[in-house]
């Protein structure tokens, strides 16, 4: 499956998003900025990637960094909100909860932007993705309260897949 | 005035862990409780992480900053166990209540 134009890994470098994202979590763990710790953690975020590198076989490039960072915050404000919802929905009687499963036809073709897209949604109070049809095109999720399918589609297609489908388009 | 802030982001965490587990226990069918677990995990345990940083940044030389990695791998994991579940309980066909729409 190799295409002419799929950009070339680095080959000290072949994931240069994880390499960051050790090296933070490295300062992290230990809770520090000794410089000790900075060229300890530098070693390891060089060196783990080239050693897993069979697992990651694709390159994974972030285009639209601003995208993401709005996308986070979108995410935050609506587990704020939905959980005061699902907070009342559960102190209320049971026999008013109306719950569903639906299908969300898939847009975001890119894996990772398939996992995350799920992820989100589970972790959005009320909705819980429950699986993936193997031809990846349509996510079944179930939802805590259904009130009106088309609306809950719409919205996590808006909201969430959209900023998905802007990032990893390009990959 | 420090107090009161994290007293007040305590009791939310909280609040929000303890609804989660009431929603385990009287939820009706399996694919409902799965709703509980998920909503403790992100408020709940995010605004205890929050007065937990806050608190050890003041009192402790420098700032802390597990409580980031805490939260980045909560909100990795429990999504993915949800995930897991619910796709197992539909394998098995676990039973779902009356009132359940379908697709």
């Amino acid at each position: 499956m190799k295409t002419p134009n799929k950009p070339k890994h680095n080959r000290l470098l072949p994931h240069p998003i994880l390499t960051m994202v050790l090296w933070i979590i490295w300062l992290l763990l230990n809770n520090t900025l000794a410089p000790g710790h900075i060229v300890l953690g530098f070693i390891l975020a060089i060196t783990i990637p080239l050693l897993t590198t069979s697992f990651w076989p694709e390159k994974i490039t972030l285009s639209n960094p601003w995208v993401i960072f709005k996308f986070f915050w979108v995410v935050i404000g609506d587990i704020l909100i939905a959980n005061i919802i699902v907070a009342k929905l559960i102190l209320g009687p049971n026999r008013r909860l109306k719950p569903g499963f639906f299908l969300i036809e898939l847009e975001v073709q890119h894996p990772l932007g398939i996992s995350i897209l799920a992820n989100t949604i589970s972790l959005t109070p009320g909705t819980v993705s429950c699986d993936v049809t193997a031809d990846r095109k349509y996510l079944k999720v179930h939802a805590l309260h259904l009130e009106n399918k088309t609306d809950t589609i719409q919205q996590i297609k808006q909201r969430y897949e959209m900023p998905l489908i802007k990032v990893f388009e390009s990959c | 005035m420090l107090e009161n802030i994290l007293a007040i982001f305590i009791l939310i965490g909280a609040f929000f862990t303890l609804v989660g587990s009431i929603g385990l226990i009287k939820l009706p069918d399996f694919y409902m409780r799965l709703h509980g677990p998920t909503k403790a995990t992100t408020l709940g345990v995010g605004s205890i992480l929050v007065a937990s940083a806050i608190y050890f940044s003041q009192s402790d030389s420098g700032i802390s900053a597990h409580e980031v990695l805490v939260t980045l791998f909560l909100f990795i994991t429990a999504p993915i166990s949800a995930h897991l579940m619910a796709k197992a309980a539909l394998h098995i066909q676990t039973p779902q209540s009356q009132k359940t729409q379908q697709k």
